[in-house]
């Protein structure tokens, strides 16, 4: 009999949840109680809404459990190891009965996230034993041709997932179309779209399948020399990622002569980034990683002709990498399968924001975003009303819950206005000012640019205290039509893609929400009741018993009266912090 | 790019006391290696918590690296402080996922409780508060992470209780 295992998901998200604290009990559990079983980690498996999660897999099958906690723990392993019998309450995912979590995973395909939350990203073996490396031992027992592999690629239709859906393949073709003493090949691992985390749950759980998509990408091209790099704010990640490469470099499949291949030497680094979201973008990145400021340089030459000190790089995004080692191993047509007829494959999502089931989820591209939202998602948090959902990061635009059927590929979400981007998925509901929202988006692009473009510094800032200004209820006649000016004026008169998307955000807000923008500008009222300055709060009359918490408890003494009378709230003094609404015990205190 | 201006004139200002050979050991490993300029100063980073004055100048003599390339770098990126930081570095995420589930909340709150201004560092030096722009666990949002900890699902109360519980043992 194999022995019981446990294994907890120790990922960023699900030690932020308290995933440690539950390994370190049962691990304490263990040598008192000395108990017999295996005591594993794993990466997270998307289901972030559950964390943090313990799966037990015993003879019978196994049992993923959500939301253990310190105490959760002790139970479980009281009743499910010691009596062997699995506490049904607990169970998110089993095979061996239906549990309610299980929308969650129904109608997706994992390929890219095909083993995060399975294997142990610290253990090489691990990554070996579900097909890991296969590739590269096959390029090397088969002699396949970096043609054909490139070929392989071309053919999937696959098509990079860092937001620009350049199809890959050709990207790849243009590389090894350029010959060179030194050629880079860079994994864009910098994740900069604030609300995203797709490529930090692959490199915290998989980060073998990156380094292989790596290698197979440099047999293609010819590369000698990868970087990864990746932002400071991930450093699990960069911690797993040194891990794997020390492993990869032990293995042999990174160095001289790689499985035995004459002539095939490449290794990776990963560098840091320093915090610039700019750094994202491809020639950027560049200047970054040779140490400058980073900013974008003008395109023609295109990296793959000349990009890292002047040699031939090639880019792709964390995704595409760890795409590739599966699409060569299964074939073009296994992967051409899913998707639509110009967005082949699988796409990762993060869903946030006020959806039940935030997380990470695969689906086939084509999908619509209802399904995405209401059936893998569970729908809207509190069941509020769906309002809208933010594609594509501060470089896509929002997409207002009546378009909710429009399918997730390249071409439909253009169509909106907004941008498929790098997968991040912000859902909103009606609690959300949209005015608020492209305020947030150009506060973070007007901090980010990074100054090159007059229109991108100047534009986006001007453009920025319009949107203040409305949303503190100084808006003017006329300034919708400012904001669309100056939005097409950034777009067309920046170098690079930040400043090109950045009013994004805003023109799809105003087509699909004119009248919110409206509603500030003219009535001085936010329809969603979300900017401060448009708020009042008032007492009413009937519920006030005089209590005196709300006086007690405002920051700025703005609330007047006796003990056991009627308060008053002085207008001009109040600074709409909403401490008395939260305060008050008799709901004496209304929002208007 | 955050901008900070220059004073135009120098102010006269208090060299921080740091201990500069420490810095050896990174300038050997780096020294003549292309790209070698945003390494060296993260080094320098990890070891003050800031970059000092005197380690431009440092790096600068004994590499050969422009001092004025390297303050172009340091005050680009966002990761680089030229001022000292308090013991615990508080960030705040801001990222569309906490802003929606009302990350402005969480840094009112520790505002409030700490006394200090977004951006800055207590009276007794043990917190700086800093907004940032997500740390990659939004569905747990909003989020904060204090040196290398992150706390997720937060309300205003339970920021500031987390605080205070570092605050308190720090006291003992
Ligand atoms: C402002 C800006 C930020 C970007 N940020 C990222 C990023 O964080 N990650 C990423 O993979 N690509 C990012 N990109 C896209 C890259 O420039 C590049 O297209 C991509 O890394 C190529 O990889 P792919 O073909 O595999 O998608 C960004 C582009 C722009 C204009
Ligand atoms: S568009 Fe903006 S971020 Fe891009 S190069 Fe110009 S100024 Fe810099
Ligand atoms: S909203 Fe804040 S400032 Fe205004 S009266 Fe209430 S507690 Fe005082
Ligand atoms: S938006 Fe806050 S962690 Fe991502």
């Amino acid at each position: 009999m194999e022995k019981t295992q446990v294994i907890v998901g120790l990922g960023s998200c699900g030690i932020a949840a308290g995933a440690n604290k539950v390994y370190n009990k049962i691990k304490a559990l263990k040598k008192v109680d000395n108990l017999d079983f295996e005591l594993k980690q794993t990466s997270c498996i998307g289901m972030c809404y559950r964390e943090p999660l313990v799966e037990i897999i015993d003879e019978s099958g196994s049992y993923l459990y959500g939301e253990i906690d310190e105490k959760k723990v002790v139970d479980l392993i009281d009743q499910h190891i010691v009596n062997q019998n699995p506490i049904k309450d607990y169970v998110v995912k089993t095979d061996l009965f239906k549990t309610k979590d299980d929308v969650f995973f129904e109608g997706q395909v994992k390929i890219a996230l095909r083993d995060c939350g399975y294997i142990n990203p610290e253990i090489i073996e691990e990554y070996e034993e579900r097909k890991g490396y296969e590739v590269i031992k096959k390029i090397a027992s088969e002699k396949i041709t970096p043609e054909s592999i490139i070929k392989t690629v071309y053919d999937s239709g696959i098509r990079g997932r860092g937001g620009g859906g350049f199809p890959t393949g050709l990207k790849w073709q243009f590389a090894r179309n350029n010959p060179s003493d030194e050629k880079f090949i860079i994994c864009n691992a910098d994740e900069g779209d604030p609300g995203a985390f797709m490529d930090r749950s692959l490199l915290e759980g998989d980060p073998h399948a990156i380094l292989e998509g790596m290698i197979i990408g440099a047999y293609a091209i010819g590369g000698t020399d990868g970087v990864i790099y990746c932002r400071a704010e991930y450093p699990l990640a960069i911690k797993r990622l040194n891990i794997a490469l020390g492993q990869a470099r032990e293995k042999g499949y990174l160095g001289e002569n790689i499985m035995g291949i004459k002539g095939f030497n490449f290794d990776i680094f990963v560098k840091e980034g320093a915090g610039a979201f700019v750094c994202g973008e491809e020639t950027a990145l560049i200047a970054s990683v040779e140490g400058e400021r980073g900013m974008p340089r003008k395109r023609p030459p295109f990296p793959a002709e000349s990009g890292l000190w002047n040699k031939p790089t090639n880019i792709n995004n964390v995704e595409t990498f760890a795409n590739i080692p599966w699409i060569i191993y299964n074939g073009a047509e296994a992967y051409a399968k899913y998707g639509t007829e110009k967005s082949k494959g699988t796409k990762v999502f993060a869903l946030t924001g006020k959806i039940k089931h935030g997380g990470l989820v695969e689906v086939p591209m084509g999908i619509t975003i209802h399904d995405v939202i209401f059936k893998l998602g569970g729908g809207i948090q509190n069941d509020k009303q769906f309002k809208a959902v933010q594609l594509g990061g501060p470089s896509g635009g929002c997409i207002p819950a009546y378009m909710a059927d429009t399918m997730v590929d390249y071409d439909s979400v253009n169509a909106t206005g907004a941008i498929m981007g790098s997968g991040g998925m912000v859902v909103m509901d009606e609690t959300i000012c949209m005015v608020d929202m492209s305020r947030f988006f150009l506060d973070f692009t007007q901090k980010e640019s990074c100054g090159k473009c007059t229109f991108c510094r100047i534009g986006t800032k001007r453009m920025l205290e319009i949107l203040t200004r409305i949303t503190e209820g100084e808006g003017k006649e006329g300034d919708i039509e400012k904001l669309e000016l100056l939005s097409y004026q950034i777009k067309d008169s920046s170098l690079c893609g930040l400043g090109q998307t950045a009013p994004n955000p805003v023109l799809t807000t105003i087509k699909y929400y004119r009248n919110e923008y409206e509603a500030h500008i003219r009535d001085k009222k936010c329809p969603a009741k979300s900017c401060k300055k448009l708020l009042t709060y008032e007492v009413i009359e009937e519920n006030c018993t005089g209590c005196t918490v709300c006086a007690k408890n405002c920051p700025v003494d703005a609330i007047d009266g006796e003990r056991k009378e009627l308060h008053f709230i002085r207008q001009d003094a109040c600074i709409k912090c909403g401490v008395c609404y939260d305060k008050c015990k008799f709901d004496a205190i209304k929002l208007s | 790019m955050r901008i900070r201006r220059i004073p135009g004139e120098m102010e006269k200002v208090d060299l921080p006391d740091v201990d500069l050979s420490l810095i050896d050991p990174i300038i050997k490993k780096y020294k003549n290696k292309r790209g070698n300029l945003i390494p060296l100063l993260q080094g320098a980073q990890d070891l003050y918590g800031f970059l000092p004055p005197q380690a431009f100048e440092k790096i600068s003599n004994d590499t050969g690296l422009n001092l004025s390339d390297m303050y172009g770098v340091a005050t680009f990126y966002a990761q680089f402080r030229l001022n000292p930081v308090g013991k615990h570095v508080v960030k705040v995420c801001h990222g569309t996922a906490c802003h929606v589930q009302n990350a402005g909340t969480i840094t009112d709150s520790l505002k409030e409780a700490l006394k200090v201004d977004d951006g800055a560092t207590t009276e007794d030096g043990l917190f700086t508060l800093e907004s940032v722009a997500c740390l990659g666990c939004c569905s747990l949002a909003p989020v904060m992470m204090i040196d290398n900890e992150t706390y997720g699902n937060l309300s205003g109360k339970d920021a500031v209780k987390i605080v205070k519980e570092i605050k308190i043992s720090e006291s003992n």
